[in-house]
């Protein structure tokens, strides 16, 4: 069975980074093409015509949007290897209620802790150090979110870490010394293959925010 | 198998109404729980102390929260009856991105349509339209979203209609007039008893609304 399978994606996008992670789990040898987000392929807006983002997965010319949908996807169809769902459905459904979790709380909270200023951005560090207390202690003292294994969770908010630096350097505070057993569990992350050849450089993502800002007109 | 379910709800929620279709969709009895948002339960507090929200689904005494994540449970748990997710992987994929879809834009639409007036309200109202004729599009000519048979997109829309009344008073247009085979869909799934049994009455639904606007001073 002959599969093509193309992953339109944005390098410092933590959305694009869970697909490649999942791909790389389950040994998927994949086509990647970058996008300009400021000028988009005509592939992309016809592979994703409803939210014209990245990252979209196309697996033998069809399009599968939206990146946690994407994972499931890849483990459904690669069930095979990796598994990055349990199989018990309670399991199942407190790893998706986590990952619902990172996607409400820590892409736009986290967004906020460095695109503005004084009081805003103060509650905003707030709530994403409490948001990560909480994520801290759905971990435990397990190796993985997952458990044993690196799994559907861990893909979904270890897709930040190379933004959590940026996240430090502009809020001029410590993620390590308020959560230091999940700066342990990320960094653990990265001794995986198909996480550290995954994710951009932390320095190249926080000279990316710095030009953002500058274009952004954000001081 | 089936042991003890609860379900934490609140009557004019749409997030409660998937729920509790999918629950009848399943023929699972269950002992269902009115809460005072104003005054919310110890339980529930208990039960959803990260977002503190309704539907709460308690199988057996263990919690699992947000409505889409709910029926996917119940669907893979009572999996010998009434399938809601369709086998393939692709089209699961598919049901999840439109299911998505209704989450990002239905609800915070549909609440701009009731609570606001002026330019802010007629662009709500013209991207509502659009996000409905979108899934019109992907409708097509199948009587359900899930093809021949009622299926997750269908269950995580349909709540919705109950509220049509009020968006279309508060906002005077007509749905049905800009969107005719979703209502026909509509009307197809009010049939089915599952359904039936779990929107709540929509004049109820508007009369809630009006006591909210007062409540919350909104004119």
């Amino acid at each position: 069975m002959a599969e093509e399978v193309v992953l339109l994606d944005f390098w410092a996008s933590p959305f694009g980074i869970r697909v490649r992670i999942a791909l790389a789990e389950k040994g998927i040898k994949y086509e990647r093409r970058e996008e300009d987000l400021r000028n988009k392929s005509g592939l992309l807006l016809q592979m994703n015509p409803v939210h014209k983002k990245i990252p979209v997965l196309i697996h033998n010319a069809k399009p599968i949007c939206e990146s946690l949908i994407q994972v499931q996807y890849i483990d459904e169809v690669w069930h095979d290897k990796a598994p990055l769902l349990p199989a018990d459905p309670y399991k199942r459904a407190t790893a998706r209620f986590w990952a619902d979790f990172v996607d409400k709380k820590i892409y736009e909270v986290g967004g906020k802790t460095w695109k503005t200023k004084g009081e805003e951005q103060a509650r905003a560090q707030k709530e994403f150090m409490e948001s990560l207390k909480l994520l801290e202690g759905e971990l435990g003292d397990k190796a993985y979110f997952g458990g044993e294994n690196l799994g559907y969770l861990d893909i979904a908010l270890v897709s930040y870490y190379c933004w959590f630096h940026v996240y430090e350097k502009f809020g001029g505070f410590s993620i390590e010394a308020e959560c230091p057993k999940l700066t342990a569990w990320a960094k653990r992350c990265m001794q995986k293959e198909s996480v550290a050849k995954s994710v951009p450089d932390q320095q190249k993502v926080y000279e990316f925010a710095l030009h953002l800002k500058k274009i952004l007109g954000i001081e | 198998m089936e042991g003890e379910v609860v379900l934490l709800d609140f009557w004019p929620s749409m997030f409660g109404m998937r729920t509790r279709i999918a629950l009848a969709e399943k023929q699972i009895k269950y002992e269902y729980r009115e809460e005072d948002l104003r005054n919310k339960s110890a339980l529930l507090l208990q039960m959803n102390p990260v977002h503190k929200k309704i539907p709460v689904l308690i199988h057996n005494g263990k919690p699992i929260c947000e409505s889409l994540i709910q029926v996917q449970y119940i669907d893979e748990v009572w999996n010998d009856r009434a399938p809601l997710l369709p086998p393939n992987p692709y089209q699961r994929a598919t049901a999840r991105f439109w299911a998505d879809f209704v989450d990002k834009k239905i609800y915070d639409l549909g609440a701009k349509v009731w609570r606001t007036k002026g330019e802010e309200q007629e662009a709500a109202k013209k991207e509502f339209i659009e996000c409905l004729k979108l899934l019109e599009g992907q409708l097509g000519d199948n009587p359900y979203f899930g093809g021949k048979d009622f299926g997750f997109v269908d269950v995580a829309l349909v709540p919705f209609y109950c509220w049509f009344y009020t968006y279309e008073k508060f906002g005077s247009f007509s749905i049905e007039a800009e969107c005719p085979k979703l209502i026909a869909w509509a009307k197809r799934c009010m049939q089915k008893e599952s359904v039936a049994k779990s929107l709540a009455d929509q004049e109820k639904i508007y009369d809630f609304v009006l006591q909210l606007k007062k409540a919350l001073g909104i004119e």
